[in-house]
């Protein structure tokens, strides 16, 4: 049966019946067009600037150069990095990562959930679910941990957007040492065995058990293409308003804060500027979207790496909001402990990177 | 007369699939009674790793992520 003339106007994705080669040949044409348009985009920002009534070597006329090249680069990078991972994260799903993980040990089970962790769609609105279900499938306290460290810390667009912006080396690096942090963090916590500091109605729908599971679509190559576009479009325009807000304190540091005052509050000689970092990034609450301009331009400026990166996951890994959502599910103490062994190993890495590349 | 369920915490998302369902409820003609469902013990009972699911007559047909608009034709018709 055909679908009414109403389901066609008000369905949202343009060509949905269209066959398979318009959306590969779609797909490509788009590729090329964007690295075509990337390429453009130094010389249409230095244009630009050229035309504003501000000399380019002023400071507003670098924070200005800074802003005009940035954004469209950091939007764009983002739109083809949410793309690529959208249809990578279509061959995973919460409940197939769940189902893997259950009846895991601990330790290599640690390891595979940081994994995970990094693939798996996640969104922080179904971080609550998902403890749940992790938990009520038997997967261990501390496993479960290391999958709900790493998921909000090591995703797709802080690994694109440093990778773009930064540099791979910092991406890989920060890849390394995240997925480092979520293992061990995860892993102390399920030594410490304090499976009675979650809520108590959490642990009784543990005993309790019973699960069900959900029919699995077939699911075509088109289909992938599909939702990666659908999770791009829904990622950028959530994202945003954060990517300009971080690009403007970005340009701002660019070209108004001196290098000398960045080595002296964060440069490698001041210890503090580690835990200092840290304290300052749990209360913030940005994305890594947000996030990432502000570090390019600190590390620019002469800010040492491991406070840098120290500050970054520290804003994403240990976030206020996310803090009261967990107290849903988990003690007071158990937040408590989660924060104190999760900061600790943000501490080593800011630490370690200073004292390796200061 | 269906019994349609979307269960969620009150995400954006979710509120989408509900309005995406009544959509198509009305459109097929179909009877159905949508109700959300915000709890989390109650979503944990149904063994959901990710929101918004969709629960219809009882069965779990839907979870993580907007559902396509098809499939959605297809869980209300049969």
């Amino acid at each position: 049966m055909s679908a009414s003339g109403l389901a066609e106007s008000t369905s949202s994705a343009p060509g949905r019946r269209s066959s398979p080669l318009l959306w590969y040949g779609g797909t490509a044409a788009a590729l090329m067009l964007w690295f075509g348009v990337y390429m453009g985009l130094k010389p249409a920002a230095e244009a630009l600037t050229g035309l504003l009534p501000v000399a380019r070597e002023s400071r507003l006329g670098e924070a200005i150069a800074f802003f005009l090249y940035d954004t469209p680069k950091v939007l764009m990078l983002l739109a083809l990095v949410v793309f690529a991972m959208g249809v990578v994260q279509s061959f995973f799903s919460p409940e197939k990562t769940r189902a893997f993980l259950s009846g895991r040990r601990e330790g290599a089970g640690n390891v595979m959930a940081a994994g995970l962790g990094i693939l798996t769609p996640f969104c922080s609105c179904s971080a609550i679910p998902l403890f749940i279900g992790f938990v009520q499938a038997g997967i261990p306290l501390g496993v479960t941990f290391s999958f709900l460290i790493a998921a909000p810390m090591v995703n797709e667009v802080a690994l694109g957007l440093l990778f773009g912006l930064v540099g791979w080396q910092v991406a890989l690096l920060y890849l390394a040492f995240g997925l480092g942090v979520a293992i061990v963090a995860g892993w102390v916590i399920g030594r410490l065995h304090i499976d009675s500091w979650l809520q108590d109605w959490v642990r009784e729908l543990n005993a309790t058990g019973g699960c069900c599971r959900v029919a699995e679509d077939e699911i075509t190559g088109v289909e992938r293409l599909r939702e990666g576009l659908a999770s791009m479009r829904e990622i950028v325009g959530r994202v945003w308003p954060w990517i300009l807000a971080g690009i403007a304190v970005g340009a701002g540091i660019h070209g108004y804060v001196p290098a000398e005052l960045m080595a002296r509050i964060m440069g490698a000689e001041a210890w503090w500027s580690v835990p200092a970092a840290i304290g300052l990034g749990i209360p913030m609450y940005s994305n890594a979207a947000g996030i990432i301009p502000v570090v390019e331009a600190l590390l620019d400026k002469g800010a040492a790496l491991g406070t840098t990166l120290a500050f970054m996951m520290s804003v994403l890994a240990l976030s206020l909001p996310e803090i009261v959502i967990l107290r849903k599910v988990l003690k007071g103490r158990l937040i408590a402990v989660f924060v104190a062994i999760v900061g600790t190993g943000i501490l080593s890495v800011g630490f370690l990177f200073n004292f390796l590349f200061g | 007369m269906k019994d349609v369920k979307v269960l969620g915490p009150g995400c954006k998302r979710c509120e989408t699939t509900e309005a995406m369902l009544r959509n198509a409820a009305t459109r097929l003609g179909i009877e159905a009674q949508i109700e959300k469902v915000t709890d989390y013990a109650a979503i944990a009972s149904y063994g959901v790793v990710s929101t918004p699911a969709i629960v219809i007559d009882g069965r779990l047909v839907h979870a993580g992520g907007l559902p396509r608009e098809e499939a959605l034709d297809e869980w209300l018709a049969t």
